[in-house]
């Protein structure tokens, strides 16, 4: 970057300086307060608390229920901004409006409606009782709660990229000889994966901290489905603040390790 | 320069207005409280200016019982609170300071105006055919009981299944077991109280929702009482959400006079009589008498005569590695 451009907002050091002040009052000095208050267990006690079995379960359960949903979002979200970006049809903006309902809606909401919709004996649910299974109540249940509530990260962030593809890269590279398979393998691919994987790991990240709309579907049961935000509110309620801020910084730290591991993965891919 | 104007235009400022302004009183609460205290705020206010006093503006907060606690505690300028257990105004004194550690002992009853138990709501003509807790350890009966991890509420549940089987059963051991069993059959642990009486009524999961009985009644007036009804167990727990005032706070704002006399009121007749007809057994016998038809009698044990007190019952039963999670520990 040794070419110097004049920049649209003037003024390196102040908009730097802002830029420094917001995260700090925002971000860091919130996180900051829980790695202070955590500081206050040994390391010790700080083991004990993130090594038990229920706190592991709840870790297991919340990012695999994540990583789910978000896989989930991953093919479906493709699928919908394609539909959306490719063809016009009537009630396309209807649908693209239904897309961003999941940010607007309470989360408390959408977790009271499914758990309704997907309980043994809801509208939905009952079905899958006759078929033997259980949606609600279940890391199942877990899963459908998270895939709706992050369902916009995937299609917002994909929607853009495909549209700026025009539809004469794909009819030139299928005038090339290129199969549809292969046209989707080499041209679409390599434009939309970097914009993909923004999206998903979006998705992934709100699903583990994910709370209200998730703790009515969950069940809550202990060692089963018990959502690792749910044992900070245990903790929390013990006025265990220290406890709650162990386990707060062990999802952190994870989460920074995975988003890191997808942001490297990116670089990884647009550069190769 | 300006801060000691601002100092002293402030200081200016409350002395003028001081005594005119009309006072806010804050009451921190519980969630199902919401009904009484709407009808009894507007009933003390009648009283309080037909003392000769301003007319007060009362405020009511509502929520979980720990979660309000914990609002307090990191700030929220309360007056008073009404809270679900001893054990989270205790808070108040162990982790803020915000009131004496004697604070239970300052009005009568242990600080307790209205009390309540834990009554079964069962769906109507109780096809499962439960009366009592030993019906609820049955194969096949589905409970209805939020997590006494997150809820104050299900803290009582937990103890009177306790007591029972502790009368029934004789040692502790037996109790125990009897306890995780009732618990083997809990399909969904919701994190309030709000959150079972959603699972039980509308979304129609479990034969039987483990309930405070004023919530039971509330739920019961809200349906018309088509589809539930109440069953009261031979023995339950005297549930005894008390009552305090801030006292950091107070001196603070300079509400102690009202705040106290707000308190105080509860225990008067017409707030006895608002308590009962929000469902809560009035400690007023005289007044419990009208109210006989509504309130099943029933063996009551206490949280203090049988259990020594939240001080002991919290840590022995629900803090980390206690009873209730020795239920849900693996084999």
């Amino acid at each position: 970057m040794s070419r110097r451009t004049s920049p649209v907002i003037p003024g390196f050091g102040l908009t730097l300086g802002y830029t420094l002040v917001y995260l700090s009052l925002l971000v860091l000095i919130p996180l900051g307060a829980m790695f202070v208050h955590a500081a206050q267990l040994t390391w010790e006690q700080f083991w004990t608390i993130i090594s038990s079995p229920r706190v592991l379960a709840a870790l297991k359960l919340s990012f695999g229920t994540a990583f789910l949903a978000a896989v989930i979002n991953g093919v479906i979200g493709t699928l919908l901004a394609w539909v959306l970006v490719r063809y016009t049809f009537p009630g396309r903006k209807i649908i693209e409006a239904m897309i961003d309902l999941p940010f607007a809606l309470p989360t408390a909401v959408a977790g009271i409606a499914l758990t309704a919709l997907y309980a043994p004996n809801g509208l939905i649910g009952q079905f899958a009782t006759s078929l033997g299974f259980k949606i609600a109540y279940t890391p199942l249940g877990i899963t459908l709660a998270l895939t709706f509530v992050t369902l916009p990260f995937v299609v917002r962030t994909i929607q853009p990229v495909l549209a700026d593809i025009p539809r004469e890269v794909e009819e030139a590279a299928a005038c090339l000889g290129a199969k549809p398979l292969q046209v989707a393998r080499h041209v679409l691919l390599p434009a939309l994966l970097p914009a993909w994987l923004t999206g998903f790991a979006l998705a992934f990240a709100r699903g583990v901290g994910e709370y209200g709309s998730v703790i009515f579907i969950a069940g809550n049961m202990p060692m089963k489905t018990e959502i690792l935000p749910l044992l900070i509110m245990v903790q929390l309620d013990q006025y265990n603040y220290a406890g709650a801020t162990a386990i707060g910084v062990l999802m952190l730290v994870v989460s920074f390790i995975l988003l890191l591991l997808i942001n490297l993965l990116q670089r990884h891919i647009s550069h190769s | 320069m300006t801060l000691r104007r601002f100092a002293l235009a402030t200081l200016a400022s409350t002395l003028i207005a001081g005594p005119v302004a009309a006072q806010t009183l804050l009451n921190v609460s519980y969630d199902p409280t919401r009904e009484l205290y709407s009808e009894f705020n507007a009933a003390f206010n009648k009283h309080w200016q037909a003392q000769g006093n301003e007319a007060v503006t009362i405020q009511q907060s509502h929520g979980g019982s720990g979660k309000q606690a914990r609002a307090v505690i990191d700030g929220l300028r309360a007056d008073v609170v009404t809270l679900a257990l001893a054990g989270d105004i205790d808070e108040l004194y162990k982790l803020g300071k915000l009131i004496p550690q004697n604070w239970q002992e300052r009005l009568p009853d242990a600080s307790t105006p209205y009390t309540s138990t834990i009554v079964f709501l069962v769906r109507k003509g109780n096809p499962k055919g439960i009366k009592d807790w030993d019906d609820l350890v049955k194969p096949g009966v589905a409970v209805i009981t939020p997590n006494p991890k997150t809820s104050g509420g299900a803290r009582w549940n937990l103890l009177a299944a306790w007591a029972f089987a502790q009368q029934k059963y004789g040692s502790e051991a037996q109790a125990k077991e009897f306890v995780g069993k009732l618990y083997k059959n809990v399909p969904v642990l919701d994190t309030g109280a709000r959150g079972s009486s959603i699972t039980f009524v509308n979304n129609g999961i479990g034969d039987v929702l483990l309930a405070w009985e004023n919530e039971a009644f509330l739920a019961l007036k809200e349906e018309g009482g088509d589809n539930f009804e109440i069953v009261a167990p031979s023995l339950s727990i005297l549930a005894e959400p008390p009552v305090s005032v801030v006292d950091a706070n107070v001196d603070r704002k300079g509400t102690r006079k009202v705040a106290e006399a707000y308190l105080n009121y509860l225990y008067s007749d017409e707030g006895q009589r608002l308590a009962a007809k929000h469902f809560y057994r009035p400690r007023n016998q005289e007044i419990a008498k009208d109210f006989s038809e509504q309130f099943s009698d029933l063996k009551l044990v206490t949280i203090d005569g049988d259990f020594g007190g939240w001080k002991t019952a919290q840590p022995k039963f629900f803090d980390d590695g206690g009873i209730f999670d020795q239920i849900y520990q693996v084999q």
